[in-house]
């Protein structure tokens, strides 16, 4: 199956990661594989230190302006039921039964991933892959078809569906402004257990290495969002499968917007091969017609020909019998006019002898 | 039902009224969207952002527009022209089809006069609904174009007739390449979101399960559509009955062969991803209902159709092929998608979402019955009989 997925890699996939990776990776084509911008920033969530007080969603709530968590911090009773992101809580934390009576707390928010489905299925480019790590995503030309909301695989992205005509899509901005200002994110600043860690992506990934190797009874070894559909920012260490965290388990490396997007590479063959092909088909069911007609005309003519050669003949034999005709009816009244005149040559000999007889008789009186 | 189409007949006929009510509701609900919000009128979620109004009024409502470009190719491109009759009214449906997706789509669209953005503030080639929204606004163009000759017959503009009926193979040539373009980029919209769509309807191959469906769900609404014509028109209507049937009849061995070709790659996706397991389950008795009875059941009933000439079998089949396609659409875009999400997370349509797509087809029927009630759509005009 990626065999073939990779057949059809084209322009326009290699588009798509061009566009997630930048312009340094442009010129990479199919072969190269984007695994995140060098020096890029980072999260670290060790989820066997979180205690699940939720100082993050607070911290997250006033550096965005949102209304503070309804329940407060150390209420565990929110955790009754699996809350996600909305447009005014940017962070969740949730609790996980992960059998045994145990239960872990993790952290959910926009993953920032290398490649994002976000950011290559957008139709306006709205979202876009800073070097610096985050995904930022620019409300003033978004159109809100929510394709970015039915694409993402974490369900990281909410979308305002109260404002009625100017709604945007609310996610975590890994607070890209206080980074800038060489500030940490909200949540990792507050965190009162060390559980979020905030740095460059890749010496948080050797940090989540050495705490492994250190405490092989306490971790699985596998860091969530090293490789997971290309990577993430956003990095979580568990002593569970990722499936018992409402994660994903077994996730391919491959991003999401390589597996989705390849077949875009057909379009310009299609468009390229189309019009010649279809208008062939045309020629050919135009040529088919025209041999049809001609075949039927030439038929018609030879009926024709045939009818002819019989009109011919028939009308040959027509004025043979005519002049046979005419010849018996010339000597009939030949015939007959000899005829006649015989009699009446008769009738006047008759009459000349009558008159002559009568004629003597006065004579002699 | 025709007493309502004739002039100074009364307006309040149980058509009118049915109609009107339908209309008045869904456009107020529209209303309503631009007051108080998708909150308000969608049941719409975080985890579902596409429902109803996509899933219908844009996926299936494009798939059973398909009609126009499915018959002008065959007539215009490959020769068959006894289905010449039927052009005219599935390019109308088409047209009128489409229209109604874009109506659909800038009410379910957060920002929709900011459509125009993708071609001309900042474009976004990387996504699959970038495509399907240039090949729609352009099939949109075409499908008006196609359409106008019977408004010029009609107007008696006879050198704009003409013009445009010398374009005839090049539009039809454009409309099937836009056609195949954005009803398969339509599925390419999900071949993103493997973690989300149920396995057994989610493939690599989704584009190409989207196009050859698209193309039965045209020909059965040509069916459907014709006899729905045929019997509401039949004063204005050339085509005989006995011509209708054997074009019916034609059409069903069309459907028949495009279903079986449909179900050989719905069941190759299955076997390519070796998922033969998963239809032991729950989902995978779902999938098979839909596949079974929806796409191997109706291709039976048009060979059946077909071969026993049987155009009444042929036309229920229509129907249920047409149903069968909404179904698909239906689960790939929100029924099978985000199946692992618990029940109380999933998505179900508001009464409001209904009503509007419900009044999309009433406006689509009311909008057929005044252009065929005025225009040469379902027959040829006096002065043109001879120019076929």
């Amino acid at each position: 199956m990626s065999i073939s997925r990779r057949g059809f890699l084209g322009s326009l996939a290699a588009g798509a990661s061009a566009l997630a990776g930048g312009e340094a990776h442009a010129g990479g084509g199919a072969a190269k594989h984007f695994s995140g911008h060098p020096g890029s920033r980072g999260l670290l969530h060790d989820t066997t230190l979180c205690v699940g007080c939720r100082s993050c969603e607070v911290a997250c709530a006033e550096v965005n302006g949102h209304p503070a968590p309804e329940k407060p911090v150390g209420d565990m009773t929110v955790f009754e039921q699996d809350r996600r992101i909305t447009p005014t809580s940017y962070t969740v934390v949730n609790r996980h039964d992960v059998g045994g009576g145990e239960v872990v707390f993790r952290k959910h928010q926009c993953m920032h991933c290398n490649e994002p489905c976000c950011a290559s299925v957008c139709l306006v480019r709205a979202f876009t892959k800073t070097p610096e790590g985050p995904v930022l995503y620019d409300p003033d030309v978004c159109m809100g078809c929510r394709y970015c909301v039915t694409a993402c695989p974490y369900y990281a992205l909410s979308y305002e569906y109260d404002n009625p005509t100017s709604p945007t899509v609310r996610r975590c901005t890994m607070c890209h402004d206080r980074i800038k200002q060489g500030k940490d994110p909200g949540c990792s600043e507050a965190c009162p257990t060390g559980a979020i860690t905030f740095g460059r992506r890749d010496e948080l990934l050797k940090v989540a290495r050495e705490r492994i190797r250190k405490h092989p009874e306490r971790y699985l070894d596998h860091i969530f969002g090293e490789h997971e559909f290309g990577g993430t920012s956003w990095l979580t260490l568990a002593g569970v499968a990722p499936g018992k965290l409402g994660l994903h388990e077994g996730a391919t490396h491959t991003s999401l917007p390589e597996i989705g997007t390849g077949f875009l590479s057909v379009v310009p063959l299609v468009i390229t091969i189309y019009p010649g092909l279809l208008a062939g088909f045309y020629a050919f069911s135009r040529r088919k017609e025209r041999l049809s007609e001609e075949k039927a005309r030439a038929m018609v003519v030879e009926a024709l020909m045939k009818a002819d050669d019989e009109t011919r003949k028939k009308l040959d034999a027509a004025a043979k019998k005519a002049k046979k005709d005419q010849e018996r009816s010339i000597g009939f009244a030949v015939k007959r006019a000899l005829k006649e005149a015989e009699e009446k040559w008769k009738n006047e000999q008759e009459e000349a002898g009558s008159a002559a007889e009568g004629a003597d008789e006065e004579e002699s009186k | 039902m025709s007493d309502s189409r004739q002039p100074g007949g009364s307006l309040l006929t149980p058509f009118n009224l049915v109609t009107g009510l339908i209309l008045a509701v869904g456009f107020g609900v529209m209303a309503l969207r631009f007051v108080k919000g998708l909150g308000a009128t969608t049941n719409l979620t975080h985890d579902y952002g596409w429902g109803l109004w996509i899933g219908f009024d844009v996926m299936a409502g494009v798939a059973l527009a398909a009609g126009g470009f499915v018959t002008s190719s065959a007539v215009y491109l490959f020769g068959m022209k006894e289905y010449r009759p039927i052009v005219r009214p599935a390019i109308l449906t088409g047209f009128l089809g489409y229209s109604l997706v874009v109506l659909g789509l800038l009410v379910d669209l957060g920002q929709p006069w900011r459509l125009p953005y993708a071609f001309l503030v900042r474009s976004g080639p990387t996504s699959a609904l970038f495509e399907v929204a240039l090949c729609v606004a352009l099939y949109l163009t075409t499908l008006f174009v196609e359409t106008t000759p019977a408004v010029f017959e009609w107007l008696g503009w006879k050198r704009w007739r003409k013009l445009v009926h010398s374009m005839t193979v090049a539009l039809t040539i454009f409309g099937l390449l836009l056609s195949t373009l954005h009803q398969s980029s339509l599925g390419g919209l999900f071949a993103i979101t493997p973690t989300k769509l149920h396995p057994l309807w989610y493939s690599t191959y989704l584009p190409i399960h989207f196009f050859v469906s698209a193309v039965a769900a045209g020909i059965s609404m040509v069916i459907v559509e014709s006899m729905l014509s045929h019997r509401a028109f039949h004063h204005k209507v050339e085509l005989g009955e006995a011509q209708l049937e054997d074009i019916t009849i034609g059409l069903a061995k069309a459907g028949s062969v495009v279903l079986a070709i449909y179900f050989s790659i719905k069941v190759m996706g299955i076997a390519l991803d070796d998922e033969w397991a998963l239809l032991a389950t729950g989902w995978g008795a779902w999938f098979l209902v839909e596949l079974l009875g929806f796409v191997l059941l109706p291709c039976v009933m048009y060979a059946v159709g077909y071969r026993e000439r049987r155009p009444a079998l042929i036309r229920i089949t229509g129907a249920w092929t047409v149903l069968g396609i909404m179904l698909n659409r239906f689960n790939v875009s929100f029924i099978a998608f985000n199946y692992a999400l618990p029940a109380a997370r999933r998505y179900t349509p508001h009464w409001m979402e209904i009503m509007v797509s419900a009044a999309l087809v009433t406006l689509g029927v009311v909008a057929f019955r005044w252009i065929a009630d005025r225009m040469p759509i379902l027959h040829t005009h006096p002065d043109y009989k001879a120019g076929h």
